[in-house]
């Protein structure tokens, strides 16, 4: 299984294209080997969907990026040749790399708004953000995202008030208004009604071009209605990428997913 | 900007009480004792004793009410701008001792000392003491913090290891060879910046200033945590890794956080000892900073105003309940603790919420009928 994920990627290379490039990363806990010399290339403006199934290692991999969780080997590179290796969570985000985490994360008792606020781009100092002011421009922005994410109406309530769907609407609009490169979205759609599923589909759809968005889902539907080139973790490697239809088909996908 | 920080209501509530509190107990003060309305000479300096504690139950509340740091060793910071400010009342004393040195504090020439230690140089200039009563708390809180929360220690183990910090400085201070009066500590002051510690007039001086001291305190809180760092504060209070992923540093904002409440609560300690007349190590007793944190729960975490009413209601009781009952302080201050905690988890400033939610309830829904 390893070859395979290894001849897949072995003929790639960084090119200016490339925004995000993962080579040969190995997370091991306690010997259990969540991530297997795991290899792989996201170009700019790329819309990605990554999918496995439970412990393939699609959460680790978002730990990797970010900087939750440092790599036992491995390369992990971002836009160009930083190391995304040698730095902190804090730093890496200021990079422009966002993520929007499995479980909904908003900061419950603070006001829509207030979410909105603190994940606006510009100052992250902390004397900065003493005498930090809104500007009108950052009013502008704000109001926009609240139009986007659908929260217009609630942006004074608390955080911790809103639905399940709407706090990951939330989280998606201060990924959004963090203004950032690339978006890292873990399980966007869990515990959305389908009509919500659509909505994100297509708020999703819209962003694709002006930013790189990886998106790790377990609904099929989702990722089909999403178009997007997907690929396919499975034990801590890459076990396909291609289009929905091209992996759906792989005998080895097939296995993984519908049991050996 | 200040005036943006309270509405026209808190402007209105904090000026006539500041008002009361730093012109009419002074002018009452004054009364001569035969007037129903004079308040004796020795509430003055208990009083200022509670605006004191009122000041460090600020700092608490600014990390623990805010950020969700809770420190139990913020009274370690407020001992220490005590001994600052001590240390400048023991050089005051000059030739007055009992053992009439000039330069030695008496209990340094019953320890047979022939000089005066280094770290005592420059403590009989006023100026001098009162930056080491803030920088010393201040420094102290920045390199504890800056290993603490770089290493990422929260929860309960921040708050053992800032129990075991006053405690160490508990023992040390104990020492006659540290050179801050062992247990005795110091104390038999005569003046300050020329005046008699014990005169009512310096008192009522005192007193004023602390007030004053209590109200700017309670400014630049509330200026913290209105402001954007102070919502940075509260996020992480709620979702430390989230505000990672936002680009925020929290190390950084939670370090900001720690040093200026050590600096408030040396602050309120160097404020302190004039009035009391004696700094000795008890005051870094963990059970001390432990109480601070009541104080804080009793009056409500994470509201400026119920840190100060916490810290005057429990203080009130404390100093009525050990003169009338001394034996039921402790299992009092316990049995408070457990019913804040299970029963009134945002204080008595969050009772007194619910009560005006109450009421407004009530009052939308009578015309309703």
């Amino acid at each position: 299984m390893n070859d395979v994920a290894m001849t897949d990627t072995s003929s790639r290379q960084i090119t200016a294209d490339t925004l995000l490039y993962l080579d040969g990363v190995t997370v091991s806990f306690d010997g259990f080997k969540a991530l297997n010399e795991l290899s792989l290339i996201v170009t700019r403006g790329e819309l990605r969907t990554i999918i496995g199934p439970n412990g393939a290692g699609k959460t680790t991999m978002m730990d990797v990026i970010t900087g939750k969780t440092r790599p036992d080997t491995g390369t992990v590179l971002f836009d160009g040749n930083i190391d995304l290796t040698k730095l902190d969570e804090t730093a890496i985000a200021n990079l422009g790399i966002g993520r929007k985490f499995q479980k909904p994360t908003v900061f419950e008792n603070l006001t829509v708004l207030q979410n909105l606020e603190l994940a606006l781009k510009g100052e992250r100092g902390t004397w900065r953000t003493l005498t930090a002011k809104l500007s009108g421009e950052g009013r502008d922005r704000l109001d926009a995202t609240l139009k986007t994410i659908g929260l217009a109406e609630r942006q004074k309530e608390i955080a911790g008030a809103l639905s399940h769907g709407q706090k990951q609407w939330l989280e998606i609009g201060m990924l959004l208004i963090q203004d950032q490169k690339i978006l890292l979205l873990d399980e966007p759609v869990a515990g959305m009604t389908d009509h919500e599923t659509q909505a994100t589909a297509e708020l999703i759809l819209s962003l694709a071009g002006s930013r790189t968005v990886v998106v790790v889902e377990h609904d099929m539907e989702f990722v089909r209605s999403l178009g997007a080139r997907v690929t396919v973790l499975h034990e801590g490697s890459v076990l396909a990428e291609g289009s929905i239809d091209h992996v759906q088909n792989d005998s080895r996908v097939i296995e993984v997913y519908l049991g050996r | 900007m200040i005036v943006d920080l309270l509405d026209r209501r808190g402007w209105g509530a904090f000026l006539g009480l500041g008002a009361v509190l730093a012109i009419g107990v002074p002018l009452l003060n004054l009364l001569p004792a035969s007037s129903p309305f004079a308040i004796p000479d020795y509430l003055v300096p208990l009083l200022g004793k509670y605006a004191c504690y009122a000041i460090l139950a600020l700092s608490l509340d600014l990390i623990w009410g805010y950020a969700g740091i809770l420190s139990l060793g913020q009274g370690a910071f407020f001992a220490l701008g005590g001994y600052a400010m001590g240390m400048y009342l023991m050089r005051q004393i000059g030739t007055r001792g009992v053992y009439g040195n000039a330069v030695l504090p008496d209990f340094m020439v019953f320890l047979n000392w022939k000089a005066l230690p280094w770290y005592w140089y420059g403590f009989d200039h006023f100026a001098f003491a009162a930056a080491m009563a803030l920088l010393v708390p201040g420094l102290l809180a920045f390199v504890f913090g800056w290993f603490a929360f770089r290493s990422r220690v929260t929860g309960v183990y921040l708050s053992i290891i800032t129990q075991a910090l006053t405690y160490a400085l508990l023992l040390a201070f104990f020492r006659n060879d540290m050179g801050f009066g062992g247990n005795n500590g110091l104390t038999d002051y005569k003046d300050i910046l020329g005046f008699d510690v014990h005169a009512p007039a310096t008192r009522r001086g005192l007193y004023v200033i602390t007030v004053i001291a209590l109200g700017l305190s309670f400014l630049l809180c509330r200026f913290i945590v209105r402001s954007r760092l102070g919502r940075v504060l509260l996020a992480l209070r709620d979702a430390e890794s989230r505000v990672r992923f936002l680009g925020y540093s929290v190390t950084n904002a939670k370090l900001f956080a720690f040093t200026v409440a050590a600096v408030l609560a040396g602050l309120a300690g160097a404020l302190y000892v004039p009035q009391v007349g004696i700094i000795n190590p008890s005051e870094f007793s963990p059970a001390n900073s432990i109480e601070v944190a009541i104080w804080v729960a009793v009056g409500g975490r994470g509201t400026l105003v119920g840190a100060i009413l916490g810290a005057g209601i429990v203080n009130w009781v404390k100093t009525w309940l050990t003169g009338a009952a001394p034996e039921v302080w402790l299992f009092f201050l316990g049995a408070l603790f457990i019913i804040v905690t299970l029963a009134l988890p945002s204080g008595v400033v969050g009772l007194a919420r619910q009560w005006q939610a109450r009421r407004r309830r009530r009052a939308v829904a009578v015309p309703a009928e």
